[in-house]
């Protein structure tokens, strides 16, 4: 399984920095962050039969941290939640296939547009409110940034899921450690970020988020917790290129055709 | 009007399990009987108005209706984005009260005023903005709402608001109802304040001055069609009457309704709405509609210096 899903996402980041290239989109750091666990999610734990996405029982994703959807577009595309052909459009004028998920209803798979940050983390928890109300069978899985945890609605949110005690609501973070344009340890001083977590009572875990195995170990565990879990994955912004590696130019960059090259030279697959 | 609300929502939710309520820690003792037969339906998200507007929109994404309940300002302004994304962009099935519009809480000053709701929720596409005036024209539109897709906006009073209907009205969302005659001048009016129209048009009938007193119901959708069939009446003015600020609220409308369709020189308007400012000095809300102009005398003297002149 290990060494499958490490090609998996090898060939995802390809996609991602390919089509941020061919179609000016930026925001290659942060998807190459978050691949590796949308990956694990998406192929291990997530309860979605891509054919029937709208399932009422199907488990919830929120892409929290919007500005991943390039990352997340790839993943569906993958999964077969439409069409592969469909990311030609991706960037085009006209196409709902740009910078953040759109609304549900015009791609496959997306569950709410979260651009703005600090919305998605409070619309899954509704979402994970409506399961316990209405008695269905799913879990809600959350993924935010370290920058969005800026947002005062994330720790309204953290504060209410612990009152109303949410076990099947889980949250992702990809800490890697920069926001759009600062450390954010010096933006907002987000450490103790764990200890910030479990003071508002939730159960945390501490991961590498590139590890699969860490991966799969915290979100089992996730499961037997009675309260909200959040998985504290630390990640490396532009992970796996060399060159983009923990620099927040690649926040905003947009490789040119040499970068594009380079990049996919490192991430061509071995085996 | 709120203890309609909460007498009313409970006896819908009742047969509609889907209608959950979500209080921004207010209602004490509103909702127990809500809470004694579906405590699991009523949630107290705390004084934490984003994350529950945005949690309610994740709830309609998967089957709920839920009711936002809290004072207006804490529910409209101080959680715009999550309305607009949450609720209107993704064209959630929920229903947003604010409770003690206006200046029903004058008294607690220009943090509890809501002055520019109606402006700044008009301006956001895909969500009905209803302004009941009465008790029973609250309870009809509730009940619509919940059957509708998409969110809704109620704007209501506090308490003690008298009833400004009778049967033969139709109250339906987006309905226009007369409920005085007239022939000289027209008061469009939203909400309880209206009781101040119909009294100011007493008052003025003694000066033979005919005044017709209607309400509009609802911001979004307006009711063109009644608009319309007034244009032809040669009313010699038509005043708006309501409880928020001048700029963006149903004058606003009215008069860019008029524009949109080349109307302007069919009609003559004049406002009756706060001026845009804060009101410093307060008082209850009888004195606060009375320093403003909006009190029956108010009403009454700007008519009579329109006619005058
Ligand atoms: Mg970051």
């Amino acid at each position: 399984m290990k060494t499958d899903l490490n090609i998996i996402a090898k060939t995802l980041r390809r996609k991602i920095i390919e089509t941020s290239f061919r179609a000016r989109i930026p925001h290659i750091g942060s998807c190459l962050s978050c691949i590796d666990l949308l990956v694990y999610l998406y192929w291990c734990e997530l309860k979605i039969n891509p054919l029937e996405s709208e399932n009422i029982h199907r488990d919830r994703f929120i892409l929290s941290k919007g500005h991943g959807a390039p990352g997340l577009f790839q993943v569906l595309a993958a999964k077969e939640f439409f069409p592969l052909n469909l990311l030609e459009e991706f960037g085009k004028p006209g196409s709902v296939f740009h910078e953040h998920p759109p609304k549900p209803g015009y791609i496959a798979g997306i569950e709410a547009a979260t651009g703005s940050l600090g919305h998605g983390l409070p619309m899954a928890l509704g979402m994970a409110l409506a399961e316990r109300i209405q008695k269905l069978e799913y879990r809600t899985y959350a993924m935010l940034s370290d920058g969005e945890c800026n947002e005062g609605s994330i720790w309204e949110a953290a504060m209410l899921a612990s009152a109303q005690k949410l076990n099947k609501l889980t949250v992702i973070i990809d800490y890697n450690k920069w926001q759009a344009t600062g450390r954010s340890q010096e933006v907002m001083a987000i450490e103790p970020l764990s200890d910030k977590w479990k003071s508002f009572g939730w159960d945390i875990q501490e991961i590498d988020g590139h590890d699969f195995s860490q991966i799969k170990d915290s979100f089992n565990k996730a499961k037997d917790e009675s309260k909200p879990s959040a998985i504290i994955a630390h990640t490396i912004k532009g992970k796996g290129v060399s060159f983009m590696e923990d620099d927040n130019n690649w926040h905003y960059r947009i490789p040119n055709a040499d970068e594009l090259q380079r990049s996919l030279r490192e991430l061509e697959d071995e085996s | 009007m709120r203890s309609l609300f909460a007498k009313e929502i409970t006896n819908i939710a009742k047969n509609n399990k889907k209608v959950v309520i979500l209080s921004g820690d207010i209602g004490n003792r509103m909702f127990d009987e809500f809470k004694d037969f579906a405590p699991d339906r009523f949630i107290n998200c705390g004084i934490a108005e984003a994350n529950m507007m945005s949690l309610a929109s994740g709830m309609a994404l998967c089957g709920l209706r839920p009711v936002i309940y809290t004072i207006t300002p804490f529910t409209t302004t101080r959680c715009l984005e999550q309305i607009k994304i949450g609720a209107a962009y993704h064209n959630a099935n929920l229903l947003i009260i604010g409770t003690g519009s206006g200046l029903s809480y004058s008294e607690l000053g220009p943090t509890h005023h809501s002055l520019e709701d109606i402006a700044i929720i008009r301006s956001i596409p895909e969500i009905r903005l209803l302004t009941p005036s009465d008790p029973e024209e609250l309870k009809v539109q509730l009940n619509e709402s919940l059957l509708l897709d998409g969110p809704t906006y109620i704007r209501i009073g506090k308490k003690g608001e008298p009833n400004i209907f009778s049967k033969d009205n139709y109250l339906g969302i987006g309905k226009a109802n007369v409920i005085r005659k007239g022939t000289d001048i027209l008061i469009l009016a939203i909400g309880p304040i209206v009781s101040e129209a119909l009294s100011a048009s007493n008052d003025l009938a003694n000066e033979n001055i005919n005044v017709e007193v209607a309400t509009m119901g609802s911001v979004k959708p307006l009711d063109e069609k009644f608009l319309e069939e007034n244009l032809i009446r040669n009313f010699k003015y038509w005043i708006t009457l309501e409880e928020h600020g001048l700029v963006g609220g149903l004058g606003s409308a009215i008069l860019e309704w008029a524009s949109d369709n080349n109307y302007l020189d069919k009609l003559k308007l004049k406002r009756i709405a706060v001026k845009n400012q804060f009101i410093n000095k307060l008082g209850n809300q009888n004195y606060t509609r009375k320093m403003l102009g909006l009190d029956s005398s108010g009403i009454r003297n700007t008519i009579k210096n329109l006619c005058e002149n």
